[in-house]
C-alpha cells in the first residue's frame, strides 16, 4: 500500500507538488508557531508602522507589533479556526446527507426542505444576520459559519451517496437484511470516501476565505488575536502610501488556497478517472 | 441524384490494409487493432462480428476516416474509392462524410439532436452537402420514411426525437443516412438496443433499403445470426485480429476456426426438461399488482408458480414489468394486491419485516456484476458477510466456507480471496455474485438478466456453472430475461409476460411450440436464428399469412 | 403546453415560498438566538428601567407574530421602519445605495458575462492544448485569491503606481455618467475577476459535457461543418446550462459586492449592511438582508425557469 501511495505521490504533475509542499510549509508554521516567530504574539516591539528592516523584516503593524510574527501566528490561529470549522461542517452536513440518502423518505424530505431554505439566503449575509445578535466570540464564529457551511456539505454528501445507494450492492445489503448502520459505513461511506475529500479540500478553502473575509470586514477573529484578514484590515492604510506590507497576510491567503485548489484539482482528475483501482 | 447506373455492382469501393489503431487507458497508449486488412465491393454487405473489445466498431468507424476521441490510427491505409482517408484533408474528409459514407448509430435517440426536428435533421445532409433544395430533400424525406413504413410518413418528421419511439426512430436514422443515396453506410450496432420483435422491423427496414440503392454497408454486431441476416460476407474479429473470413454461408455451415465455431454454438445448448415435481411450490405469488409511487399499473393480477428444483424463466420485452415481479417477490417493491408466498407461508410485503431466515432462503443475481459488488471490499468480505450474518460463521470456519464457495464457482480460492471487484473480469464478478447467492444458502435464487451484459461466451459459461451448481444443490432458479435463446438453454417452465401481464405459462415444451398465445409466437418467431435467409423467410411467412386475412400480431413499437 | 405552464406556476410559487420563509428566518432567527437586543445595544451598564423603556420603543415587549406580520406588512408598502442608530427612515437609506450597488453589479457583469463565456467555449473547443492548461492553473489561482487581495493589488497598479484610475470610488453628489463608469471601474474590474474564473470553468465544463453527446459525433459524421457543429447542434441544447452558470455567477457577484465595496468606501448596500452590523442596528441589518436575500432567490428562480423554457423536451411534450 505505501510503496503504491509513493507511486501515486510521484505521477503528481508540478502543480499538485507545489501545492503539496504550500500545505506542508503551512502547516509546519502552524504547529511550530511559537518556536518559529521571533517575538510574542501581541507583544509590542517597535514603533507603528516601522519600515522593513533587519529587526523587522516586513516592518511592524499599527501598533508596533512586529510583522513577521504576526503573520506566522496568523497561520496558526487563522487555518486552525478555518480546519475546526471545516470539520464541523462535515460532521454535521456529511452525516445528515449520509443519513438522507441511506433512510430516505420524510427524513430526507424534511433535510432537503430546511437546508433549500437556509441556502436561498446568501451565506456572507446570513453570517452577518447572526453575528449581529450573537457578537463575535471565536467559539459563535466556528459554530455559525460551520452550521451555514454544512448546507454545502450536506447537498454534495447526499447527491453523491445518492448515486451510490441505488447501485445494486447497496440493495444486495438491504435485501440480506442489514441494519442502517451498516449500510452507511460499510457499503456507501467507503465508496464515497473519494469526492468527500476532494470536497473537504475545497470547503477548507471557502471556510478559510470567508473567515479571512469576515475578520477584514472586522466582523470575524477580533484583536488582539493575530489574524491574516484582520491584518489586511488594520494595515490598509499603507496601500495608499505604495508599500506592500498590507499585501503580505492577503497574499499568504491567497497561497494557501492555491496550493489547496491544486492539489484538490490532481486528485479530483485522478480519483474520477480511476475509481475502480484500489 | 447521382447516375448509378454507371457504377456497377463489384468494382472495389473501401479498402483498407494493415490497419492499426491506438487507444488510450489511463494516460497511455496501448494497439486495439493490430493490422487488419479489409475490402468492400460497391452493393456488397460486410459483416464485422466479434465480443467487446474485438475492435469492430472502432474499424468500421475508420472506415469513415474517423477515429473517437481517445482512439488513433497509427498505421495502414484506408482507401475510398480512390481516396486515401489518412491523408485527405479535413474538408475532403468532411465532404465525403453524410454525402457518401454515412453512420447509423447504436442508440438513435441520443444520436438525434433533441432541439431539432427530425425532417430538419434528415434534410440538413443533402442541403449542406449541396446535393438538393431543402424542399426536395423534405419531400424525398417523407417518400423514405414511407418506405421504412413509419406510421404516418407525411407527418412524423415534424415530431422532435423524444416524441418518437425508439424502434421508430432507428428506422429514421435509416432513412437519414440514406438521405444522400450514399456509396457505403457504417452500421453500428443499430438495433442491439431494441427489443426482439421491434429488431426484426428495423432489420427488415435496413435490407430492403440497401437492396433497393444496391448500397454498399458495413454491418457491425456482436450478434452472428443478426448478421448472417444482413451480410454477404462476414468478418469474425477477435482483440483486435481477424480470425476468419469467408461468405455468410461458407462461415455458417463451415466454419474454419475454433472461435469462431463457438460462437455458433452459443444457442446449441439445450437442458433436458425436468419432470414435473409433485410437491406444493417453494414459491408463489398470487394475484400481485403493483405500481410505482401510486402511478400506472406495471403489474396486474400477476400469479406464478415455481416448483421446487426446478428453473421457472419470465420472459418479456422491456415493460413487461418481468424486473418489476422480481422486486415484490424480494419484497423491495410491496405489491397493491396479492402476496408472495414461499413454502406455502405468506411473506410480509416489505422486505424490512421479513425475518432474517424468510430473507436467506431467497437471494438475487443482478444484471451488472459491476454494480452489484462493492468496489471497496475484498472477495473474502464480499461472500463471508452472508456466511457472518446468517449462519454466524466467523474466524477459520468462514475462511474455509468462503473457500468451498470459490472452488464451487471455478475460481481458485488462493488466487482471487484477496482481490477486489475491481481485479476481476466481467464473467469472474458474476461468479462472485453467484458465490455469494449460494453463500447463504438459499431454497430460490432470482436470476434477473444475468447474462445480458456478458460477451455471449462467458454468458455461455456462466449458463453452464447455473446448470450444474442446480444439479449438485438442487437449487430453484426464477429466471428473469429478454433472451430467448437463454430460455430455450435453461428453461423448465416458461412465464411469457406483456405490459404487466402474464399471457402463457407452461411447459417448455408446451410454450416452445406454435401455435400459441400470438405473443407468444410473435416472440419466439422473432429471435433470429443462426442460418442464412431466415429474415426473408420470416417475413414472406408473416406477408403470406397476412395476405390470407390471419391476425398477425405486430410489434408494440411500431 | 399546460404541463410548462404548471411547471413554471410551480417554480414561481416554490419562489415565492421561499421568499416566505426566508423573511421568516431573518425576522425570527433574530428572536430565537441567545442574548437580548436591548441590552445587548445599550450595555452591561444600562438599567434594568432604560432596557425596559428601549424594549418598549423596539416594540419588543408585543409578541413576536404580531411584529413580524407589522414588519413584513410595512415592507411590502416600501415601509422598512427607521434605523435605531440615527433615526432615519431605511427606505431612505437604502434606495440611493441599492441603486449604486446595482450598478457595479451591473458593471461587473456586463464585462464578466461575455468575457467568461468566450473564454470558457475557446478552452472547452481547445482542450487538453496549452491555452486550456493555462486557464485552468489561472483561474484556479484566481479563485483561491480574496476578493480583497484582489482588490489591493488592483488598486496598487492602477491606482498608485500607474495612477490610471481612483482608488477610492466616491460617486456622492452630482456626475455624470461618464465620470461614474470611471469611478467604478476598480471596483468592476475586481468583481469581475473574481467571477469570471468560476463562470468560464462552469461554462468549460458544461461545454465539454456537451460536446461528449452521441448528436455531436453524428453530426461530425454527417459532414456538418465545424462552426455549424458548435452553432446549430451543441449552442440550442448549451442553453441551459449556460443561463444556469451565468446565473448562479450572478447570485454569488451580487453577495462578492459586499467586501467589494467596502475596499473602495463605495457607497452601496453592502458597505450599509456592513456598518450596519457592526452599530447592531438590527432594522437595518434585516431590511438589507432581505433585499440581498430577495435578489438572491429571484436569480435562482430565473434560472430555474429559462433552463424550463429553453428544454426541447419540455417545450415539445409527447
Amino acid at each position: 500500500m505505501s510503496r503504491s501511495a509513493i507511486k501515486f505521490l510521484k505521477s503528481a504533475p508540478w502543480s499538485a507538488r507545489f501545492g503539496m509542499a504550500v500545505i506542508l510549509f503551512y502547516v509546519t508554521l502552524a504547529v511550530f508557531a511559537p518556536l518559529i516567530a521571533p517575538y510574542g504574539e501581541t507583544a509590542i516591539v517597535g514603533p507603528r508602522f516601522d519600515l522593513w528592516g533587519e529587526a523587522h523584516i516586513f516592518g511592524t503593524d499599527n501598533l508596533g507589533r512586529d510583522m513577521l510574527t504576526r503573520l506566522i501566528f496568523g497561520a496558526r490561529n487563522t487555518i486552525g479556526i478555518a480546519f475546526i470549522t471545516t470539520c464541523l461542517a462535515f460532521a454535521i452536513g456529511g452525516l445528515a446527507g449520509l443519513l438522507a440518502a441511506a433512510v430516505g423518505g420524510w427524513v430526507d424530505q424534511a433535510l432537503v426542505t430546511l437546508v433549500n431554505n437556509m441556502m436561498g439566503i446568501p451565506q456572507l449575509i446570513f453570517a452577518l444576520l447572526i453575528l449581529t445578535i450573537t457578537g463575535t466570540s471565536i467559539p459563535v464564529l466556528i459554530v455559525v459559519i460551520a452550521v451555514l457551511d454544512s448546507t454545502r456539505v450536506f447537498r454534495l454528501s447526499r447527491a453523491v451517496a445518492m448515486n451510490i445507494a441505488v447501485m445494486d450492492f447497496v440493495e444486495v445489503a438491504r435485501l440480506r437484511g442489514e441494519g442502517l448502520w451498516w449500510i452507511v459505513t460499510r457499503e456507501i461511506l467507503p465508496n464515497a470516501m473519494p469526492p468527500l475529500v476532494a470536497e473537504f479540500g475545497l470547503r477548507f478553502c471557502f471556510v478559510f476565505l470567508f473567515i479571512s473575509a469576515l475578520s477584514f470586514l472586522g466582523l470575524g477573529i477580533q484583536p488582539p488575536t493575530a489574524d491574516w484578514g484582520s491584518m489586511v484590515r488594520e494595515n490598509a492604510s499603507l496601500i495608499t502610501f505604495g508599500d506592500i506590507t498590507p499585501l503580505l497576510p492577503a497574499g499568504a491567503i491567497a497561497l494557501l488556497t492555491v496550493g489547496v485548489n491544486f492539489v484538490v484539482d490532481w486528485f479530483l482528475h485522478k480519483t474520477s478517472g480511476l475509481r475502480d483501482e484500489k | 441524384m447521382k447516375s448509378k447506373a454507371a457504377r456497377t455492382r463489384g468494382d472495389l469501393l473501401l479498402e483498407m490494409r494493415g490497419l492499426r489503431i491506438e487507444g488510450q487507458s489511463s494516460d497511455a497508449w496501448q494497439e486495439i487493432v493490430h493490422g487488419v486488412d479489409l475490402t468492400l465491393r460497391r452493393g456488397e454487405v460486410l459483416g464485422l462480428i466479434g465480443e467487446s473489445g474485438a475492435g469492430k466498431s472502432t474499424i468500421g468507424i475508420a472506415g469513415m476516416g474517423f477515429a473517437r476521441p481517445g482512439c488513433r490510427i497509427t498505421g495502414g491505409s484506408i482507401v475510398f474509392d480512390g481516396i486515401d482517408l489518412r491523408k485527405a484533408s479535413a474538408e475532403t474528409l468532411r465532404r465525403l462524410r453524410g454525402s457518401r459514407i454515412a453512420y447509423v448509430a447504436q442508440s438513435a435517440a441520443a444520436a438525434f439532436n433533441p432541439a431539432h426536428r427530425l425532417i430538419d435533421q434528415y434534410a440538413e445532409t443533402a442541403v449542406l452537402h449541396g446535393i438538393s433544395s431543402r424542399g426536395a430533400a423534405e419531400r424525398d424525406g417523407r417518400a423514405l420514411f414511407k418506405r421504412l413504413r413509419l406510421p404516418d410518413p407525411d407527418r412524423i418528421g415534424e415530431r422532435y426525437p423524444h416524441q418518437v419511439s425508439g424502434g421508430q426512430l432507428q428506422r429514421a436514422m435509416v432513412a437519414m443516412a440514406m438521405a444522400c443515396r450514399p456509396d457505403l453506410i457504417v452500421f453500428d450496432e443499430p438495433t442491439t438496443a431494441l427489443d426482439v420483435t421491434t429488431q426484426i422491423e428495423v432489420l427488415a427496414a435496413i435490407q430492403s433499403v440497401v437492396r433497393e440503392f444496391h448500397t454498399a454497408a458495413i454491418y457491425i454486431s456482436h450478434d452472428l445470426a443478426v448478421v448472417a441476416q444482413m451480410a454477404d460476407r462476414i468478418m469474425v474479429l477477435r482483440h483486435g485480429n481477424l480470425v476468419e473470413e469467408g461468405t455468410a454461408s461458407r462461415l455458417i455451415e463451415a466454419p474454419q476456426q475454433d472461435y469462431t465455431r463457438r460462437l455458433l454454438a452459443v444457442r446449441g445448448h439445450r437442458k433436458d426438461e425436468a419432470a414435473p415435481t409433485v410437491d406444493a411450490p417453494v414459491l408463489e405469488i398470487r394475484g400481485v399488482s403493483a405500481s410505482y409511487g401510486g402511478g400506472v399499473k406495471v403489474l396486474e393480477d400477476v400469479s406464478i408458480k415455481v416448483g421446487r428444483g426446478r428453473t421457472v424463466a419470465v420472459v418479456g420485452e422491456s415493460g413487461s414489468g418481468k424486473s418489476t415481479t422480481a422486486r415484490v417477490i424480494t419484497g423491495l417493491l410491496p405489491p397493491l394486491a396479492g402476496e408472495v408466498l414461499f413454502n406455502g407461508e405468506v411473506l410480509p410485503p416489505a422486505c424490512g419485516k421479513r425475518s432474517r431466515d424468510q430473507l436467506r432462503h431467497i437471494q438475487m443475481i443482478y444484471q451488472m456484476p459491476d454494480v452489484a459488488l462493492n468496489p471497496r471490499q475484498r472477495i473474502r468480505d464480499i461472500i463471508g458477510r452472508p456466511l457472518t450474518f446468517y449462519l454466524g460463521m466467523t474466524g477459520k470456519t468462514r475462511d474455509t466456507r468462503v473457500r468451498e464457495l470459490l472452488h464451487l464457482i471455478e475460481l481458485d480460492p488462493d488466487e482471487y480471496i484477496d482481490r477486489f471487484p475491481g481485479e476481476l473480469s466481467g464473467g469472474q464478478k458474476q461468479r462472485i455474485c453467484i458465490a455469494r447467492a449460494l453463500a447463504a444458502e438459499p431454497e430460490v435464487i432470482i436470476c434477473d438478466e444475468v447474462t445480458s451484459a456478458l460477451d455471449q461466451l462467458v454468458a455461455e459459461e456462466i449458463l453452464k456453472l447455473l446448470q450444474r451448481l442446480q444439479n449438485e444443490l438442487g437449487v430453484t432458479y426464477l429466471f428473469i430475461t429478454h433472451d430467448l435463446a437463454t430460455v430455450k438453454a435453461i428453461a423448465d417452465e416458461i412465464v411469457v409476460m406483456l405490459r404487466g401481464r402474464v399471457v402463457q405459462q407452461g411447459g417448455r415444451q408446451e410454450v416452445l411450440t406454435p401455435p400459441n398465445h400470438p405473443y407468444t409466437d410473435l416472440l419466439l418467431s422473432s429471435v433470429p436464428e443462426m442460418q442464412v435467409g431466415w429474415l426473408e423467410a420470416l417475413l414472406a411467412d408473416r406477408a403470406a399469412r397476412k395476405a390470407r386475412g390471419e391476425a398477425v400480431m405486430e410489434s408494440a413499437d411500431q | 403546453m399546460s404541463k410548462i405552464v404548471k411547471m413554471v406556476a410551480q417554480r414561481l410559487a416554490l419562489g415565492l415560498l421561499t421568499l416566505f420563509t426566508v423573511s421568516l428566518i431573518i425576522f425570527l432567527g433574530v428572536q430565537l438566538l441567545p442574548g437580548d437586543l436591548a441590552q445587548a445595544i445599550l450595555g452591561q451598564s444600562a438599567t434594568p428601567e432604560t432596557v425596559a423603556a428601549f424594549r418598549r420603543e423596539l416594540g419588543l415587549d408585543l409578541p413576536a407574530y404580531v411584529r413580524y406580520f407589522d414588519w413584513l406588512g410595512g415592507m411590502l408598502q416600501g415601509d422598512f421602519g427607521h434605523s435605531l442608530a440615527n433615526k432615519r427612515e431605511i427606505s431612505e437609506l437604502i434606495g440611493q445605495r441599492l441603486l449604486n450597488t446595482l450598478f457595479l453589479a451591473g458593471v461587473a457583469a456586463a464585462i464578466a458575462v461575455p468575457l467568461a463565456l468566450i473564454l470558457g467555449i475557446m478552452a472547452a473547443l481547445y482542450r487538453n492544448t496549452l491555452f486550456d492548461r493555462a486557464i485552468n492553473v489561472a483561474t484556479l489561482t484566481s479563485i483561491s485569491f480574496p476578493e480583497f487581495f484582489v482588490a489591493y493589488i488592483l488598486i496598487m497598479l492602477l491606482a498608485i503606481k500607474m495612477r490610471w484610475l481612483p482608488g477610492i470610488s466616491n460617486i456622492s453628489g452630482e456626475i455624470d455618467l461618464a465620470e461614474r463608469l470611471y469611478r467604478v471601474v476598480l471596483p468592476a474590474l475586481t468583481l469581475t475577476l473574481v467571477v469570471v474564473a468560476h463562470m468560464m470553468r462552469m461554462t468549460r465544463a458544461a461545454i465539454i459535457n456537451l460536446l461528449a453527446s452521441p448528436y455531436i459525433e453524428m453530426a461530425m459524421l454527417k459532414g456538418v461543418p465545424r462552426w455549424r457543429i458548435i452553432t446549430h447542434h451543441a449552442l440550442p441544447n448549451a442553453l441551459s446550462p449556460i443561463i444556469n452558470v451565468v446565473v448562479i455567477n450572478l447570485a454569488y457577484l451580487v453577495v462578492g459586492v459586499v467586501v467589494v465595496e467596502v475596499v473602495f468606501v463605495y457607497p452601496g448596500l453592502g458597505q450599509l449592511l456592513v456598518d450596519s452590523v457592526s452599530k447592531r442596528d438590527m432594522p437595518v441589518v434585516q431590511a438589507s438582508a432581505l433585499i440581498f436575500a430577495a435578489t438572491y432567490i429571484l436569480l435562482n428562480l430565473t434560472a430555474d425557469l429559462l433552463s424550463i423554457l429553453s428544454n426541447p423536451r419540455l417545450l415539445h411534450p409527447r
